[in-house]
């Protein structure tokens, strides 16, 4: 039997005292880790849990007739896994992809170097090369076993069916910093549209980024979803737009061009769809995707002909004899002339006062109808003079505040909000203006060259094509736009509300019936067709070079489909180059082509080019 | 007749308590590496033996097994064959290095099959029956030096054999064994010595170059060491002297020495005041041998002698540590201890751990939803880190539970081993107790960057065979002792 020593006994509360405490305090402890401290938490998370964005596919476009014309493409990027690409055959790999084993070199300094790229791990998939197209990666992907560590990366970029509307289209490119500070969707990376509707419908065809939480383990790799995808949320494709473009029109008007500065401009009058929009010179826009975007983008920046400006939006121009018909509607509603029974002298010009705007040979003196067809320059010059010095208004200012509200209500001197960027608002000149210009001695006289669409007065060719449209609507326009339709959303009322102007319908009709006369026999003979009743009027603005040629015009004459501008620089009359292209691109969108003689015309056109050579502009 | 009447015996008498504790530890530390080892790519069948969770089942049912039959056998067959026991398994160890691959550095595991066992873990319960069968048979009295002596040799023996085959962890574990010492009689002083010298190194070293709250020069390790050797002294004075004037004394004149020197370094002019510390402990330690000399009480020159050890000791371990010892082993020491960042090693483990475990909260992420551990953030995530997953998957309630079993299971062991009529059972009873208290203590302590990382397994649950078999031996030979306690007072 054991005696008990009681002495020593009591060491056993020693020894379960000490197994307490250290419980205890190891209690304490993970206390103050798992309560006291959220840190641990968010390093936990930040170990763990990958936030991937998923991108969405950007909404497709199409034309008015439903063909497509922009979607997306799978590009491919080469992506590199450091720690995994230490025994490949560079020389080999170089070839496969035809670099350098220089560039390589440098490819791969840059990849490592944590300024450039901060998010670099030897863990990870880097980018090596993007946006390979299908062909490079074909001939890559027969190779990739090689080169272990090197991996494909679907990405999607845009792809353009034909080569036509660059302007229309616009592009898309990486976001730059202000686009990230401006809107906080951005990141870093990811695509804006960068011109044309891709970047007026950015939000709409953009869509919304979805998120994808992934665990990824110690070393980087992705080992599954989070939660089982619980939290992860799907992308929102973006939206198809269907243009208001016809794009056989389009690429008809393009055709037209070649060789020319200028532009076409087409709308139908009834809903302000832009049926087509020419600038000219135009570019590829294939050539703003891929790799080589950032070299094309700075060449086309560089061309001194700009091809990147779209002349039917942002150019400015005289509108030249186009403009007259403003004037006439003007003028009748203010009671200054009578449709039929004020005639105007003309010989060969307005001569007043010393001051003469000369005039082609026509019968003089002329009634309203006659000078619309025969687009007299005395009949418009003394409709003008007399409005500015009309009894009616206090004074000139007046007159000339008057004379610009019409304007304003025609859709000139301000931007029409066309659903495009980089709208210009042309110029309409004001009481102000003048007073500024002449300190205040100014009348009718100093101005007088503004009612035949020179002088100060500059118009947009699209706001050219717009007062086609008010004339064939008689009184009123639809904002024009080049979207018909967002997919799954009604259009933006700004598109579908009339616009009138300050003129009655019924003095819309001796316009027209002068425009009518000028296709029958005046000025727009070449516009004539029996096909239907076309209505025209020509410009020949006055420039320093060589005259600009101008047209503008609708057809049919009831219940017009097409409204047409055509402005080419340098062309010389407007019956030169503006009527016979205005008239083809009339027969193409009524018909729905061209009659083998219009094709005969047409082939003659897009071969006619104008020497523009070394301006001084 | 005996042996049916024994059966039946056992099952009345057996501790059903410590099964109960023992089922739960086994069933929790089962979640636990089905946790860690969870594989988000493959969640498949955590029954499949292809995967740990899987295997582990098999190591529990074995252990069962085995436990079962441990109960089966007559509990003198332990005492009786304790020595034969002890010998094979020096043999065992000794013969190990020669057998074993090197695993990470380790020679310890000997492959039978497809499985690898470590014997280091098996020879503690050989440990514990030799040294238990040694102190009873010659009923050693181990607060005699010669007699201590002789126990130490016992353990110190299969201890030296473990470091040579490079497992300084499972080597450690044997100094658990001076546990049961105290508890059969060795001076406490002999345990407060080598706690107080463990203390010393590593909190002397492991805040030597940190400075103390605002004070750069001060360094907060030293003084932690002085203020340490103060308060020990101070407490030895007032458990061994009959005096009580000399201890008010002591802690009266060291607080406000100290309170005044950082007081006046803090507000005045800042100074290193570990001197005016080791100024202190030398007129103190002046004070105790004038006490022993003017009171002829023995005592107070053997407290005087400790303060003097005790800065000798801290003194001379810093200067080994870094004027004697190679970089690579100071390297070792100072990761160690935590003093070096290692972001791959084990520096990197415990921040990684305490990640883990503090992103747990209060009911953790659940079974199996822990991403930390799964994803290899925690390295040994299903050995010897496996309490990150009970942090991380069950949280602080799931931890607490844990810890609160273990120390049931600690302190239902002590009283299994003072019901003991034979001093044999108490001995074993306390050998086992120890050996849990140590791994707990180390293991959860390192995950929870209290201890120095030490790599052992904690019991019932990290994964592996060995380990499981090895406690469930060691658990299952004290029941089958305790079992047999009242047919042995019949005789």
């Amino acid at each position: 039997m054991l005696e008990k020593d009681y002495q020593l006994e009591r060491r056993k509360y020693v020894l379960g005292g000490v197994a307490f405490l250290v419980i205890v305090i190891y209690i304490l402890r993970l206390f103050s880790l798992q309560f006291m401290n959220e840190d641990y938490k968010k390093n936990a998370d930040s170990n763990a849990l990958l936030k991937r964005i998923q991108y969405p596919a950007r909404g497709a476009i199409s034309d008015r007739n439903g063909k497509l014309l922009v979607y997306n493409q799978p590009s491919y990027d080469i992506m590199i896994v450091a720690n995994e690409a230490k025994h490949v055959d560079t020389l080999d790999l170089c070839r496969s992809l035809g670099i350098t084993p220089e560039w390589f070199e440098k490819r791969m300094a840059e990849i490592k170097d944590r300024n450039k790229n901060p998010g670099y791990s030897r863990y990870t998939q880097q980018i090596f090369m993007s946006q390979l197209s299908a062909e490079e990666f074909s001939n890559f992907q027969e190779k990739l076993f090689r080169f272990p560590g090197f991996y494909v990366q679907k990405r999607s970029i845009r792809q353009y069916v034909n080569s036509h509307a660059a302007h229309i289209l616009g592009d898309v490119g990486e976001v730059n910093p202000k686009e990230i500070e401006d809107d906080s969707y951005y990141q870093s990376g990811d695509y804006i549209g960068k011109q044309g509707v891709e970047r007026s419908y950015e939000k709409k065809l953009r869509g919304v980024k979805g998120t994808e939480i992934l665990l990824r383990d110690a070393r980087g790799r992705i080992k599954g979803a989070y939660q089982g995808g619980k939290l992860d949320q799907a992308p929102i494709p973006g939206r198809n737009l269907t243009l208001s473009i016809d794009i056989e029109l389009q690429k008809l008007g393009e055709r037209l061009m070649k060789g020319k500065l200028g532009s076409i401009v087409a709308i139908e009058p009834s809903t302000g769809e832009v049926l087509c929009m020419v600038s000219s010179p135009s570019y590829d826009p294939h050539l703003m995707v891929g790799r080589q975007r950032g070299k094309n983008a700075i060449a086309l920046s560089r061309d001194p002909k700009k091809p990147l400006i779209n002349r039917s939006i942002s150019g400015r121009y005289p509108p030249g004899s186009t403009f007259k018909t403003s004037q006439a509607l003007t003028f009748l509603q203010e009671g200054i002339i009578s449709p039929t029974a004020t005639s105007y002298p003309c010989s060969h010009g307005f001569r007043f006062a010393g001051l003469k705007v000369g005039c082609h040979g026509h019968p003089a003196p002329l009634p309203l109808i006659p000078a619309i067809a025969t687009s007299c320059n005395g009949y418009f010059c003394w409709g003008l003079y007399h409005m500015m010095n009309n009894r009616k208004y206090k004074n000139v200012q007046e007159a000339m505040t008057r004379w610009k509200d019409y304007m304003v209500s025609m859709g000139f001197g301000y931007p029409l909000g066309i659903d495009l960027p980089g709208e210009n608002r042309g110029m309409i000149p004001n009481a102000d203006y003048y007073d500024k210009a002449y300190r205040g001695s100014w009348n009718g006289l100093t101005i007088i060259s503004i009612s035949i669409g020179q002088g100060e007065v500059c118009l947009t060719p699209l706001q050219i094509a717009n007062l086609g449209a008010t004339i064939a609507n008689r009184g009123y326009y639809i904002t024009p736009h080049v979207v018909k339709e967002v997919q799954g959303e009604p259009l933006d009322s700004a598109f579908t509300k009339r616009h009138y102007t300050m003129v009655e319908p019924q003095n819309y009709e001796y316009v027209v019936e002068g425009m009518r006369k000028a296709v029958t026999g005046g000025t727009c003979r070449a516009a004539n067709t029996p096909m239907y009743e076309v209505c025209g009027k020509t410009g020949t603005a006055q420039n320093r070079g060589q005259d600009h040629s101008v047209f503008m015009g609708f057809a049919p004459r009831e219940n017009p489909r097409i409204a047409v501008a055509v402005y080419v620089e340098n062309g010389g009359f407007g019956a030169t180059y503006g009527v016979p292209i205005g008239a083809l691109i009339m027969e193409q969108y009524i018909n729905g082509k061209l009659s083998p003689a219009s094709e005969e015309k047409a082939a003659v056109f897009e071969n006619r080019t104008i020497s523009y050579g070394e301006r001084a502009r | 007749m005996m042996n049916e009447d024994g059966q039946r015996g056992i099952l009345r008498s057996l501790d059903w308590l410590t099964i109960a504790i023992y089922v739960a530890l086994l069933g929790l530390g089962w979640m636990s590496v089905c946790g860690a080892s969870y594989d988000f790519d493959q969640a498949g069948d955590i029954l499949s033996f292809s995967s740990r969770s899987g295997m582990q089942v098999v190591w529990i049912c074995t252990s069962v097994v085995l436990g079962a039959l441990i109960l089966g056998v007559d509990e003198r067959f332990y005492e009786s064959f304790s020595y034969v026991i002890y010998a094979g398994f020096l043999i065992l160890l000794l013969a190990t290095p020669f057998l074993a691959r090197d695993i990470k550095g380790s020679m310890s595991w000997i492959k039978i099959g497809s499985f690898s066992i470590q014997p280091a873990e098996f020879a503690k319960f050989g440990t514990a029956l030799c040294v238990a069968r040694l102190i009873s048979e010659f009923d050693l009295k181990l607060n005699k030096f010669r007699h201590l002596l002789v126990a130490a040799a016992i353990v110190l023996v299969p201890m030296g054999l473990i470091v040579l085959q490079r497992e300084t962890g499972s080597a450690l574990v044997y100094l658990s064994f001076f546990l049961m010492c105290y508890r059969e009689g060795m001076p406490g002083a002999f345990l407060f010595v080598g706690v107080a010298a463990v203390y010393y190194f590593v909190a002397g070293i492991r805040f030597s170059q940190e400075p103390l709250l605002d004070l750069p020069e001060v360094s907060m390790g030293t003084c932690l060491v002085l203020v340490a050797v103060w308060l020990f002294s101070s407490g030895l004075t007032y458990v061994y002297t009959q005096l009580r004037k000399p201890f008010w004394w002591m802690m009266g004149t060291g607080l406000s020495v100290m309170v005044l020197s950082f007081l006046f370094a803090e507000y005045v002019v800042p100074f290193d005041l570990n001197y005016v510390f080791m100024g202190y402990i030398v007129l103190m330690v002046l004070y105790l041998l004038y006490l022993s000399l003017r009171e002829r009480v023995i005592q107070y020159f053997y407290i005087a002698l400790f303060a003097i050890g005790s800065m000798g000791f801290f003194y001379s371990a810093d200067y080994v540590l870094y004027h004697v010892m190679e970089p690579h082993q100071q390297d070792r020491i100072e990761v160690l201890l935590g003093i070096k960042d290692d972001p791959k090693g084990v520096g990197y483990n415990v921040s990684q751990a305490k990640i883990a475990i503090g992103s747990g909260g209060l009911k953790g992420k659940g079974f199996l939803n822990g991403t930390q551990t799964k994803l290899k953030y925690v390295p040994e995530q299903d050995t010897d880190f496996i309490f990150c997953t009970v942090g991380e998957e069950e949280g602080f309630v799931g931890c607490t539970v844990v810890l609160l079993l273990f120390l049931a299971l600690i302190w239902r062991l002590i009283h299994l081993a003072e019901r003991q009529i034979y001093r044999f059972g108490r001995v074993y009873g306390y050998c086992v107790l120890g050996v849990f208290f140590f791994h707990v203590f180390i293991n959860v302590g390192m995950v929870l960057g209290l201890t120095p990382v030490i790599g052992i397994p904690l019991p019932f649950f990290s994964y592996g065979g060995s380990s499981l078999w090895g406690f469930t031996i060691l658990l299952f030979i004290m029941l089958r002792i305790d079992a047999g306690r009242n047919r042995l007072k019949r005789k």
